[in-house]
């Protein structure tokens, strides 16, 4: 496998910073956002939006988790059971701007299953999508409403997104599998 | 399948896995394992706090409870967890079912099977039945209790409710106590006690300790057997007092009740040897003033309730488990 290094560490922080504006300035401010990550890589992602938000608006803005598992669409096909972890939904979503966030965005399929998962916690005025990477290749109607970068791949091309939190260090990768050597 | 690549694994964290077409008793479930239903079963108490604490997760999957001996929270609660994963649920007993008019367990396995289930929970009288259900059929067969031998989704919520509280299970002690050789409840819990590293006395008349059960630690001689209950709830982290069954003071096993309230009843008093804030549970239904008190059934440190309602939580993982780890 060999592997392109897409954003580093400075313009993860960077991309993460014009994203935070781009939510407050969407929302003219920060009156009924809540933020909500997707787990496992789009929760650090959502807290750093909120410290960040909290940086240069001085609000502290609910963070929150989903777990999307018990709402893929490819349960039943998987043969395996896909690891569950309790969701976190820190603050009531009727009527507030709930902004998910998730690290890379494709087929849209965890969007969906996203949008599921939260409206079982209530009925938000108004849901939007960050994301940092989008890379493309949708198979269901949805658009991200704030992204950090758009990345053309290949279908046999794989994102890697690594954060601290998680991984140790920040960095996007672009893969090419072994099939794009065959 | 592409959708799995927009998460990549970084990192060497493997995923851990089910593989197992039928869960009949925990004496066979790795550490892993175990981890897993726990972790699972955190996911499933959080859906069960929410406003409607139901997911669709399991929709077009049909699971049958299927009892042979009677039961109120078993197969309500699996009735509930089924539910609340979104499953169809047929509920069969053996009186009003074809049981009745002589179909063998087999025939009625088979039969369950072709109707369509995906999994079946069963309890019955004889120990190993599910074993024999598990074996013709394809379905995925839960044991819900058989006879006096394994009842491994309450070892697994007794196990799940007291890592609530205690967080590892590592060095603690429990104390079962009570009619231990005819509990299937004891013997499923020593599995999974052991699994998670507690050390287990198990405690009652003499003649309801099965020896055996002491070398059931392995060389670490984990298992102790006592007849002395008030030496027993020395330093304890847990205890749990078992259903003592009336009808076996007719068969001679114990003296009389009064004695047995006198010597193996947990009350207050014993409960004050045992550490501070150590828990009560009972797996239900209780005797109250006969195996336990009243005042300390319903004290402060008492789990039993909790118990029960973490039974949906264990069951709803296990379903999700069992059928989502099938193949086609």
């Amino acid at each position: 496998m060999t592997g392109e290094l897409l954003l580093g560490p400075g313009e993860v922080a960077r991309t993460m910073r014009r994203l935070a504006h781009e939510i407050v300035e969407n929302n003219h401010g920060t009156d009924g956002l809540i933020i909500v990550g997707l787990l496992t890589r789009g929760h650090p992602l959502a807290l750093r939006l909120g410290r960040l938000i909290n940086e240069f608006e001085g609000v502290e803005v609910p963070v929150g988790s989903l777990d999307i598992g018990l709402y893929r669409d490819d349960v039943a096909r998987r043969g395996q059971p896909t690891p569950l972890r309790p969701s976190s939904i820190p603050a009531n979503i009727d009527g507030a701007t709930v902004v998910l966030v998730d690290d890379v965005l494709f087929t849209g399929r965890s969007i969906r299953a996203a949008l599921d998962a939260l409206l079982d916690f209530g009925r938000p005025a108004r849901v939007r999508l960050a994301t940092l990477i989008d890379r493309g290749h949708r198979e269901l109607p949805i658009r991200p409403d704030f992204v950090g970068k758009n990345i053309p791949t290949a279908l046999i091309q794989e994102v890697q997104v690594l954060l601290k939190e998680t991984d140790g260090e920040d960095a996007v990768y672009v893969l090419n599998t072994e099939a794009s050597h065959a | 399948m592409l959708d799995v690549q927009e998460r990549p694994a970084a990192g060497a964290v493997e995923a851990p896995a089910w593989h197992r077409k039928d869960l009949l008793d925990t004496d066979v479930l790795s550490r892993a394992e175990v981890e897993l239903v726990m972790e699972t079963a955190d996911a499933m108490l959080e859906v069960r706090s929410r406003p409607v604490g139901k997911v669709a997760t399991l929709r077009g999957a049909t699971v049958v409870t299927l009892f042979y001996e009677q039961s109120t929270r078993t197969r309500a609660s699996f009735e509930v967890a089924a539910k609340a994963m979104g499953a169809d649920v047929v509920n069969l007993t053996a009186s009003g079912s074809s049981v009745e008019k002589g179909e063998s367990l087999i025939d009625t396995v088979r039969t369950l099977e072709a109707i369509g289930a995906d999994l079946l929970v069963m309890r019955h009288g004889k120990s190993g039945a599910p074993y024999l259900a598990a074996r013709h059929t394809k379905a995925g067969v839960i044991n819900g209790g058989d006879g006096t031998h394994a009842h491994p989704t309450q070892a697994l919520l007794d196990l799940y409710t007291m890592r609530r509280h205690l967080g590892g299970l590592e060095g603690k002690r429990v104390v079962i106590v009570g009619d231990v050789l005819h509990s299937r409840v004891a013997r499923s819990n020593i599995w999974t006690l052991l699994t998670a590293g507690a050390d287990v006395t198990l405690c009652g008349p003499a003649t309801l300790l099965p020896r055996t059960l002491a070398s059931a630690g392995g060389e670490h001689g984990r298992v102790t057997l006592t007849a002395n209950l008030d030496e027993a709830m020395a330093d304890a982290d847990v205890v749990m007092a078992l259903r003592i069954q009336k009808e076996r003071q007719a068969t001679g096993l114990i003296p009389s009740l009064r004695e047995y309230i006198n010597v193996y009843q947990v009350n207050a008093a014993r409960a004050a040897k045992a550490k501070p804030g150590a828990l009560i549970m009972h797996p239900g239904p209780m005797n109250e003033g006969i195996e336990i008190a009243p005042d300390i059934a319903h004290g402060v440190d008492s789990v039993i309730e909790e118990q029960v309602a973490n039974g949906v939580a264990v069951r709803m993982a296990v379903l999700y488990l069992m059928a989502t780890a099938r193949t086609k």
